[in-house]
């Protein structure tokens, strides 16, 4: 196994990845690549699932060590589980991303992972949050994580517009998550997209051959 | 749970406590390193198939640049339905799996149920977890159990993937090509072991810390009889 290893900044396996979320008219779009990597030149997974599902309508990506991201969701899924029992109600989105705050927060010096929480709830309708490094959490319209959300944040100011039509997001979800694998080496596979809406959630998956070329392939 | 566990359940939540000790532990030594732990020097592989899943291992054991033991078992019990093959270090994987088993018995015996593969994964995240990559365990978990055939990595860190083919171990990368080469959903049973078969071969013709034998092991489903002991093969 040491051969895998390198001064990679991620111990074991890294998500290496891109994610990002897009709020659109009536709905959130959530997505990501599905590589996993080691040490920043072997790919031990092309089909890892990094968008995970924390309740009924809210999903959240995550980004950095797999190890520590899968821990922080499991705990995250539990707490909000009890949280909506205890509530007798769904939780909100913002309460997901504030119990992955709280375990990225207080646990900042040993862990590496950051997340994008995105769902739909009765107060606000559809929400996306992202949860940083070191636990700050901020609430967007549309936000990208990762390392190869650097590649496209071009892309993304550019072409977001508020208020898109759900087609007209998943295209523009789909477009960046292909420019994004197209230029990073650690990001790449499959596209993996989720629609929240207040009526439920649909699972699109974009195989690599199927995902829009530009110019260039 | 009070159910599952012979050791006392943890308390929820993180604890980060033993990250302050290993640090000041790798200032005591020269060089800040710790001593090294003897690996297995492996390659393991496991398919899922039509009926259920097998499991493949070479059964050399290394200890730096000596066979330390020629007839090592790597494929480890878990449950009547769940078997598991390690790689890293040899005590890792042995007490690992052990305390699994044991954990899984226990079970078993207070809720009357037979144990699922995806809660075996789930212990062992938790246990790996916790323990930060300090224990160095690489592990194939497969199994079949009543919601069908699984096949789980287990990386030392903690980090879990479910998929239907895999190899792991020093080895791993000429088994890898082996079984995407081969690897086709619902083989036959005289297929797939012929693939992880030909996958284990390859990790020993490539990898100087394989050898010896391979050990194959088909899990199926109570439908089918098993073979009762892992088959061991020479070359």
């Amino acid at each position: 196994m040491e051969k895998h290893c390198t001064n990679s900044q991620v111990k074991g396996v890294s998500t290496g990845t891109t994610i990002l979320a897009a709020t659109f008219d009536g709905g959130v779009v959530i997505g990501s690549d599905s590589r996993a990597s080691m040490g920043g030149e072997y790919v031990s997974s092309k089909t890892i699932n990094k968008v995970i599902q924390v309740h009924d309508q809210i999903f959240c990506c995550m980004a950095g060590s797999l190890a520590d991201a899968q821990a922080v969701t499991k705990a995250a899924k539990f707490h909000l589980s009890f949280h909506s029992v205890q509530m007798e109600s769904p939780p909100l989105v913002i309460s997901a991303a504030s119990v992955l705050k709280e375990l990225c927060y207080k646990n900042k010096d040993e862990l590496q992972a950051g997340f994008i929480t995105a769902g739909w709830d009765r107060k606000k309708g559809p929400q996306v949050y992202v949860v940083a490094l070191g636990g700050m959490l901020m609430s967007q319209p549309v936000t990208i994580g990762g390392s190869g959300s650097t590649y496209i944040y071009g892309y993304v100011d550019a072409k977001y517009k508020p208020n898109m039509s759900r087609d007209e997001c998943l295209q523009f979800a789909t477009n960046a998550l292909a420019l994004a694998m197209g230029r990073d080496n650690v990001s790449g596979g499959v596209a993996h997209l989720v629609v929240i809406t207040e009526t439920g959630v649909e699972h699109v998956v974009v195989p690599g051959n199927k995902l829009p070329k530009f110019h260039d392939e | 749970m009070a159910l599952s566990n012979v050791l006392e359940t943890p308390a929820a939540g993180f604890n980060f406590d033993n990250a302050a000790r290993n640090a000041a532990l790798e200032g005591l030594f020269d060089g800040g390193q710790t001593p090294k732990p003897l690996k297995t020097g492996t390659t393991i592989a496991g398919v899922v198939f039509k009926d259920g899943v097998v499991l493949g291992a070479d059964t050399r054991a290394t200890s730096s640049e000596v066979v330390a033991d020629k007839m090592c078992a790597k494929i480890h019990y878990i449950a009547p339905n769940i078997y598991c093959c390690g790689a890293g270090t040899a005590a890792d994987t042995e007490k690992t799996t052990d305390l699994l088993s044991s954990n899984l018995t226990i079970f078993s015996l207070n809720s009357g149920r037979n144990p699922r593969v995806v809660m075996a994964v789930n212990i062992l995240q938790d246990m790996l977890y916790r323990y930060h990559g300090q224990i160095g365990a690489n592990l194939i978990l497969g199994g079949v159990d009543c919601t069908g055939n699984h096949l789980y990595t287990v990386g030392p860190y903690g980090s879990v993937n479910k998929v239907p083919y895999l190899s792991m171990g020093s080895g791993d990368l000429a088994a890898l090509g082996i079984l995407e080469d081969g690897f086709k959903h619902d083989l036959e049973l005289e297929k797939a072991k012929e693939l992880v078969c030909a996958a284990i071969h390859a990790g020993i013709m490539s990898d100087l810390g394989s050898g010896n034998n391979i050990d194959i092991y088909p899990t199926r489903s109570q439908s089918t009889k098993t073979t009762g002991r892992p088959a061991r093969r020479r070359f």
